[in-house]
C-alpha cells in the first residue's frame, strides 16, 4: 500500500496552466472524464481550475476517430505528383518510402517510415487502448500505460514529416516542363490526420490512468 | 476574479510554493530544491515534476535574441537550391508555403505558415518580452495571459522536423537533380539546436521568479 497522496484526495487543485497548487473549496466534481465544469478561475492566472480535462473520453474518442477516418483517405490517395518530360507518377506516403529505400537511404527510408505510418498507428492504437482501459478503471499495468501517453504525446507531431518533403518538393521542383512536383490531395489528408491526433493526446487526461477503483498501487 | 476568491483558497501565498502537484497522475509533493543537473521525477508515473534552473533569466534573455536572429536569417534566405540541366530553382519558407497555397493545398499552406512561422515567431516574441521585464524584475504588461498563451501554443512549433523534412527532401531529389545547400539550411539547424536547449526550460518558473503585482 503506497501513501503517496493524490490532489483529489487532499481536495487540492493543480492549475494546468501555471501550476499552482489551490484548495477546492467548491467541492465534488466528478472524476469520470466527462465530469461537470464549475467556474472556478485560477487566482494566480485566470484559467479555469480543472480537476480534469472537460469531457476527455468524449472528446479524445471523437478527434481519434475523426483523424482516423481521415487516415485511410491519406494513405490510398497520392500525396504528391512527379511529372517528367515522358513520365507522370503519383506517389503515395508507401511508396515515397519505398523510393527512398531503392534508392539507397535505408535510414532516411526507416525514418520517414517511422514518422508516416508508425507514429500515426502507434497513436490509433495507444490512445485507443489508453481510452478503453481508462474507462474501465482497469489497473492493469498503470506505469507502463503513463509512460505510453508521454511517449505518444512527445513523438506525435513528427508525423508532419512527409507534409514539409512535399511542400519543399514542390516549391522546388519547379522546371517547366522537364520536372514538375504537385501536391495531390492525400497530403491535405495527412495533415489533417496529424493534427486531429494531436488534438486527441491533448485532450486525453492522462490522469484518468490513475482514477481507476482502488487508485493506489 | 470574485468568484476565484470565493471558491479557491490560494495555497501558494502561505506557503510559499511549497506544493507541487504531478500533472500526470495527480500526486502531490512537496518542493525540494534540486541540486544542479538533478531532474525530480514523480514516483507513481515516472514523469517529470521539476528540473534544476540552470539558465539565469540574463542566460535565457541572450539564447532567446540569438534565436530570433537565426530565425530572421532561417526566413529571409533560401533553404536550398536545385538544378537541372543548367536552370535552378531556390525557396524559402514563405515562397513554400505561397507555391502549396497556390497549388490548391491552401490547408498545408496554413499548416506551415502556422506551425514554422506564426507560432514560433510568437513564441520568441512573448519569451523576449517577458524575460525583458524579468530580467528588471518586474512582470511585463499582459504577464498571465501572455504566460497562458505561451503554455497554449508550445505543442504547435514545428521547425525541428522541417529541417529534418528538408534533409529528406535534399536526399529525394539529389538522385534527379544537382542539390546546392543555401545559408537557409544552415540556419535552420543552428536554430533547432537552440530550440533543443530551450526544450529543458519552463518558462512556468517565471511565476516564481517575478513578484506577484500588489493588489
Ligand atoms: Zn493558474
Ligand atoms: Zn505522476
Amino acid at each position: 500500500m503506497s501513501t503517496l497522496p493524490r490532489a483529489v484526495d487532499l481536495g487540492l487543485i493543480g492549475c494546468r496552466m501555471c501550476g499552482l497548487v489551490c484548495r477546492n473549496v467548491a467541492g465534488n466534481m466528478q472524476l469520470d472524464g466527462d465530469g461537470v465544469d464549475d467556474a472556478m478561475a485560477c487566482p494566480r492566472c485566470g484559467s479555469t481550475l480543472r480537476r480534469r480535462k472537460t469531457n476527455s473520453y468524449a472528446r479524445t474518442w471523437a478527434l481519434l476517430i475523426a483523424g482516423f477516418i481521415l487516415y485511410i483517405p491519406a494513405n490510398v490517395l497520392p500525396i504528391m505528383r512527379t511529372a517528367s518530360l515522358n513520365d507522370v507518377d503519383d506517389n503515395t506516403i508507401i511508396s515515397g518510402v519505398v523510393e527512398l529505400w531503392t534508392n539507397g537511404s535505408a535510414d532516411l527510408a526507416i525514418i520517414v517510415f517511422l514518422a508516416s505510418i508508425v507514429v500515426p498507428m502507434l497513436k490509433f492504437l495507444s490512445l485507443g487502448m489508453l481510452l478503453v482501459t481508462s474507462q474501465r478503471g482497469s489497473d492493469w499495468a498503470r506505469l507502463q500505460r503513463a509512460r505510453l501517453y508521454r511517449l505518444v504525446e512527445f513523438i506525435g507531431y513528427w508525423s508532419m514529416l512527409d507534409v514539409f518533403v512535399v511542400a519543399l518538393l514542390t516549391a522546388l521542383v519547379r522546371f517547366n516542363v522537364l520536372s514538375r512536383v504537385e501536391p495531390l490531395p492525400g497530403v491535405i489528408f495527412f495533415g489533417l490526420t496529424v493534427v486531429l491526433t494531436m488534438l486527441a493526446s491533448m485532450s486525453f487526461d492522462p490522469r484518468l490512468i490513475w482514477d481507476g477503483r482502488n487508485t493506489d498501487d | 476574479m470574485a468568484t476565484a476568491a470565493r471558491n479557491t483558497d490560494c495555497l501558494h501565498a502561505r506557503s510559499s510554493d511549497a506544493l507541487l502537484i504531478c500533472e500526470h497522475c495527480d500526486t502531490v509533493y512537496r518542493r525540494r530544491p534540486l541540486a544542479r543537473g538533478e531532474v525530480a521525477r514523480c514516483v507513481r508515473c515516472g514523469a517529470e515534476l521539476d528540473r534544476h534552473r540552470a539558465l539565469s533569466v540574463n542566460a535565457l534573455l541572450a539564447l532567446i535574441l540569438t534565436a530570433m536572429i537565426v530565425f530572421l536569417q532561417a526566413n529571409i534566405w533560401p533553404i536550398f537550391t536545385l538544378g537541372l540541366s543548367g536552370q535552378f530553382s531556390a525557396t524559402t519558407l514563405w515562397g513554400m508555403i505561397v507555391t502549396m497555397w497556390e497549388q490548391g493545398a491552401q490547408v498545408v499552406a496554413v499548416l506551415a505558415a502556422a506551425t514554422l512561422f506564426f507560432f514560433p515567431m510568437t513564441k520568441m516574441l512573448v519569451m523576449g518580452w517577458l524575460l525583458w521585464f524579468a530580467r528588471m524584475g518586474r512582470r511585463a504588461p499582459g504577464f498571465a495571459p501572455l504566460m497562458v498563451a505561451l503554455h497554449r501554443i508550445g505543442p504547435w512549433t514545428m521547425s525541428e522536423v522541417f529541417v529534418l523534412g528538408a534533409l529528406v527532401a535534399i536526399v529525394k531529389a539529389h538522385t534527379y537533380f544537382e542539390v546546392v545547400a543555401d545559408p537557409g539550411i544552415y540556419a535552420y539547424g543552428a536554430l533547432t539546436l537552440l530550440i533543443t536547449i530551450f526544450a529543458g526550460v519552463d518558462m512556468r518558473q517565471l511565476w516564481e521568479q517575478t513578484p506577484e503585482p500588489k493588489p
